[in-house]
């Protein structure tokens, strides 16, 4: 599972082994037997770091979810909480062991608090009297997960709502913290770069932090040559737009969470012979998604119109190999036929497999429903008609489509018109209350403050100048063999990405204008190597740069990255991290304000 | 591989409590799963071998703790108990951070806590009691905390916090020492340590100088904003948000209150009481309204619920009321009106009339809801009437604020008969659209009326396929094609006297 991890240009398991050594020298801190019982939301992250044969090595011998009550009756000497520092788990806790205690008096009690320990919780335990029921209290420092052989992800939610709504820089505390951890394991980065509020933030931390320790000289060669920190509100636009890519679509669909996907089951029903296949499975189809997959690492960058072609073209493929078997007429041609069937077997089977949400998704995307917002859409990023209350989202609105969908749509209009008039804000406003609910004050307003909707204060769009300047919108996007990284979006060129090439040529001398016209300053930091640490390039070598999205990236970003580092002539090699992956709605959803939330 | 593989089944078939299914009953995901070991195995072959691989193949890609069935078991299991024994014993905990000392391998370099917490509620003695985690208690024997009477600066205490050690804040007790511990911890970008000494700064200084220390401070002002939001310390909270003249938000945390009011009446007191909140001008708008439609809701909700169960009513014993209608938007509210109270005289506080008046509802808006209330009630008069009766200039053509496709497509799904979707259909202006409408909905007439007016020959007697043998649309197009098609035809539907 974790080999996929080292294929890339930086080995991203060296990360994830220092994260597993912490891990086991946790656990062997609680000697004898031990059942873990776990926040369930960390099961998710955790399982990119270890599987489960790590911990039974280590003498975990039961696992249970967090839940109100008594604890399920094992024979194990420690019981270790590993839990998010929440402050409604720490009661929970409490009531375990209150329970617990009675029945087995033996048994040990630890947490295990993720990504750190927190005042307010051991406080909390404190209060409930339990606090002194546990042998050892910790913290398991998970800053940065990996999860591609190119991918970093804090899987800090909150993040950007944190940054950008509350004013409040944890978040970006970790993210420097996590930068800090990669840099002891590759290397300090000699170049940062970076353009925004908090990247400019997070660098003085960085830098900061760097003076602290600098009692102790980093002495590894350094992998990565620059760092580009990127706060999510310079573009606001991108995770605004549908994504197009096969793996973009599968999130804004089905959602991706921890490398998973849950589909509905029925495209997968398999119709074995001799079987009825009337029963179908009812629950849904899981599948995992890394380039640990042959096929799914080919496909997932793609526009989701050239996966069609590229799924037959790997039928042909498969097929042509199967038939290889009439022409294995020796022993030895017959054995090797064999020894190759069981990756064959794999690579039909994964063909099945993705030929079925590709079935899924074009039913989507070949709907009218579909279709209409995308056209929407584009003429929103086009410069068409941003000025005026559109007809498509008047309609949705009266039709009662999800929320959701509106709230992208209308922010997507006022971040392409730098802003709506008055009026026209104050009818999407009246129109969205009328309908949804008159507490959704709440959430516009969040979408305010983020500056994801507001009205216009210039006369002044700049919005078209930054589409010209940075060609965010290319007529002539080939989908099928792009030569731009604006097929991503099918016609849309992130900005953020578009921000990112320019720095690596020209350089962002050449957009000085533009840099101005969005939000927060533009920087550029060097940190200084040792002597001896300096790199010495080889001809036509490619340089290495992490992108640090601070607010979250979406799919569709990181598949336009692949495809500059995949381009011949870039020079540059990416990896990518965030402190969340995101698609437009689970992104609106963390600005909501909704009276579920209310009720713990 | 397959060693292990096995090894893991039994270890989870063996534990009671089943947390992660590894082996799959389906058949689909085992093959799934064997394929990808398939996958896996010839890369390895292809490439350098990899020993960790081994053990996981068959990775943590059961369903993860919590799966159904688990939860089930699980929840069997146990027994929910929640009562708790007050008598449970009490030992003071400030050893426990001295414990806490790890030998992590790598990031023991960066060590630092956090703050971050959500959720939950927060009693007020936690602000009392917090600080003494890293403050021991004075009544303990010296000897017990000598290793923090050491006299720490501001500076090595903030350090130390970070590290995880035992320090003593109580011995910071001028405004100025407090103050200079607040600067270094704020310098130090830890969360946890700027609010553990925020903590002991709202418990040791009167809230007047706290909030005017706090505001040249922006970084501790949002952490202890951030503080009191967790904590749910409300009243402290709109208290700071005033100091700062931050009234917009005071007004709109105290808004989101209402939320967790769940009895309704006391709901709309308490939306009242928001009335006189210092919200934006347009915000205020909202609320306002936001506090007329509860207020009408709750007399709605009573009068008809009373009608109801009267059982005197024809339309509530035809169509019974699935939901109330309280705490709905007010679309939903002006629907519900347009169904069970349609006909009402514009003065009651349930007439559609006086909803879309008092809530300043679009046209569009009004005309959308009352479109599909009516149609849902199969009342195609009313649905008429809502095209004709505001067209005062006459009544020679039909008239609507949203397009003839839009008002087909509604009345299409509150399934309106082919008759009356004929006639909407007819009046859509573009001809491309209409016929396809038409084709959609198979309005026949519409359709050859149209190819008539085309004056195209071809079409009209290709669609003749297309509808029944010997029915009245088939002699219809047979008469027109008989006919030479005549210069300037009769009008067609568009044009039709109601």
């Amino acid at each position: 599972m974790a080999a996929h991890l080292s294929y890339g240009r930086v080995n991203l398991n060296i990360l994830r082994e220092a994260a597993r050594k912490e891990l086991r020298e946790f656990l062997d801190k609680c000697a004898g037997s031990k059942a873990i019982v776990w926040d369930e939301y960390l099961t998710g992250p955790f399982g990119l770091i270890a599987q489960y044969s790590l911990l039974k090595e280590h003498e975990v011998e039961k696992m249970f979810t967090l839940k109100s009550g008594r604890l399920p009756s094992a024979d194990v000497k420690n019981i270790i909480f590993f839990v998010r520092p929440r402050l409604e788990l720490m009661d929970i806790i409490a009531e375990n062991v209150f329970s617990e205690d009675k029945l087995h008096s033996s048994r040990d009690f630890h947490i295990l608090f993720v990504p750190r320990r927190s005042m307010l919780c051991e406080q909390r335990l404190k209060e409930q009297g339990v606090l002194n029921s546990f042998i050892n209290i910790d913290e398991y420092i998970l800053d940065l997960i990996p999860y591609d052989g190119d991918l970093l992800s804090m899987e800090y939610e909150s993040a950007f709502r944190e940054c950008y709504l509350e004013n409040d820089q944890t978040s970006l505390y970790h993210t420097a913290k996590g930068l800090m951890t990669l840099q002891a394991l590759y290397g300090t980065i000699p170049q940062i770069y970076g353009k925004g509020d908090c990247a400019r933030h997070v660098a003085n931390m960085m830098l900061r932090m760097k003076r602290e320790f600098a009692g102790s000289q980093n002495q590894i060669l350094p992998v990565f040559d620059t760092l580009l920190l990127l706060d999510r509100n310079v573009d606001l636009l991108t995770p605004l737009a549908t994504q197009l890519t096969y793996e973009g679509l599968i999130d804004e669909i089905y959602g991706i969470n921890n490398g998973y996907v849950k589909l509905p089951p029925e495209k997968f029903a398999q119709k074995k012979q001799g079987e009825a296949s009337k029963d179908l499975p009812t629950e849904p189809k899981k599948l995992q998604l890394n380039s640990a997959e042959e096929l799914y690492a080919e496909i997932r960058d793609k526009n989701f119109n050239a996966v069609g072609a590229a799924l037959s073209k790997k039928a042909k493929i498969i097929s042509a190999a199967f038939e290889e078997r009439h022409n294995a007429k020796t022993v030895g041609e017959i054995k090797q036929f064999v020894s190759q069937l069981p990756h064959m077997q794999a690579a039909r089977s994964s063909l099945a497999n993705h030929t079925s949400v590709a079935e899924l998704i074009k039913d989507i995307t070949t709907s009218e429903a579909f279709f209409d917002n995308l056209t929407v859409e584009q003429e929103f990023m086009t410069g068409v008609d941003t000025d005026k209350v559109n007809t498509y989202i008047e309609d949705c609105i009266a039709q009662k489509d999800p929320l959701i969908k509106i709230l992208r749509l209308v922010c997507m209009q006022s971040v392409c018109n730098n802003g709506l008039k008055q009026k026209v804000l104050d009818y999407y406003k009246r129109e969205i209350l009328q309908t949804y609910g008159y507490e959704h004050i709440l959430t516009l307003n969040n979408l305010e403050k983020a500056s994801l909707l507001k009205p216009q204060t210039s006369s002044r769009n700049n919005y078209p100048t930054i589409r010209k300047t940075l060609k965010l919108w290319m007529e002539d996007a080939n989908e099928q063999n792009p030569n731009d990284i604006s097929y991503v979006y099918s016609g849309y060129a992130p900005l953020s990405i578009r921000l990112t090439q320019v720095l690596a040529r020209p350089g962002w001398r050449s957009i000085e204008e533009v840099l101005k016209m969005l939000p927060g300053p533009h920087f550029e930091e060097r940190q200084q190597l040792p002597s001896g640490l300096h790199k010495k390039r080889q001809q036509g070598e490619n340089r290495t740069t992490l992108v640090f999205f601070l607010g979250g990236v979406t799919y569709a970003e990181i598949a336009a990255l692949r495809f500059l580092s995949q381009m011949e002539d870039s020079g540059m090699e990416y990896i990518i991290a965030t402190t969340k992956l995101i698609n437009g709605t689970t992104w609106i959803k963390s600005l909501m304000d909704r009276p579920e939330s209310q009720t713990p | 591989m397959m060693k292990s593989k096995t090894d893991e089944e039994d270890y989870w078939n063996s534990s009671k409590f089943k947390a992660f299914t590894f082996d799959d009953e389906d058949d689909e995901f085992s093959r799934l799963k064997e394929s990808k070991q398939a996958v896996n195995s010839i890369r390895r072959l292809v490439e350098e071998d990899d020993d960790e691989d081994d053990v996981e193949k068959v990775s943590w890609s059961g369903e993860p703790v919590g799966s159904i069935s688990w939860s089930v078991r699980e929840t069997a299991a146990s027994n929910q108990r929640t009562d708790r024994d007050p008598a449970f014993p009490r030992i003071p905990a400030d050893t426990l951070v001295s414990k806490s000392q790890s030998g992590y391998s790598l990031s023991s370099l960066f060590k630092g806590a956090t703050g971050r917490t959500k959720g939950g509620s927060f009693t007020d003695s936690l602000s009392e009691s917090s600080v003494r985690l890293y403050a021991p208690e004075l009544r303990k024997p010296k000897s017990e905390y000598k290793d923090y009477v050491s006299d720490w600066s501001p500076e090595e205490t903030v350090q130390r916090m970070q590290q995880g050690k035992v320090v003593s804040l109580e011995k910071f007790r001028s405004l100025q020492d407090k103050l200079l511990l607040l600067d270094f911890a704020v310098s130090a970008h830890d969360g946890n340590v700027i609010t553990a000494v925020l903590i002991y700064l709202k418990r040791t200084l009167s809230k007047e100088v706290l909030f005017r220390e706090l505001e040249s401070r922006q970084t501790a002002l949002r952490h202890f904003i951030h503080y009191l939001t967790e904590s749910r310390e409300q009243k402290l909270l709109l208290e700071l948000l005033r100091v700062l003249g931050r009234t917009e938000d005071m007004a709109l945390l105290q808004y989101k209150e209402h939320l967790s009011i769940a009895d309704e009446n006391k709901r709309r007191d308490f939306l009242k009481s928001c009335l006189s909140l210092p919200f934006s001008a347009e915000d205020a708008a909202h609320v306002q309204d936001h506090y007329t439609l509860l207020e009408r809701q709750i007399i709605i909700e009573a009068t008809d619920r009373q009608a109801e169960r009267g059982g005197k009513v024809e339309i509530f014993q035809k169509f019974p009321r699935r939901a109330s209608i309280l705490n709905m938007p007010l679309i939903t509210t002006l629907y519900y009106c347009c169904f069970y109270h349609y006909t009402e005289s514009e003065g009651t506080y349930s007439s559609p009339l006086n909803i879309r008046q008092t809530f300043r509802i679009s046209e569009k808006q009004y005309f959308v809801t009352a479109l599909a209330a009516r149609a849902k009630l199969k009342e195609w008069s009313d649905v008429d009437a809502l095209f004709t009766s505001r067209n005062w200039l006459g009544f020679t053509r039909k008239k609507s604020p949203l397009s003839f496709q839009r008002v087909v497509d509604i009345l299409q799904k509150n399934s309106a008969p082919t008759q009356v979707l004929q006639e909407y259909v007819g009046l859509v202006d573009d001809a491309d659209l209409r016929i396809s409408l038409a084709q959609k909905h198979k309005c026949h007439d519409i359709i050859i009326n149209t190819y008539r007016d085309m004056k195209d020959r071809q079409l009209l007697a290709g669609y003749r396929g297309k509808v029944e043998r010997g029915s009245p649309e088939e002699r219809k197009i047979d008469q027109l094609l008989n006919n030479t098609v005549r210069r300037g035809g009769a009008p067609h539907g568009q044009h039709h006297v109601t």
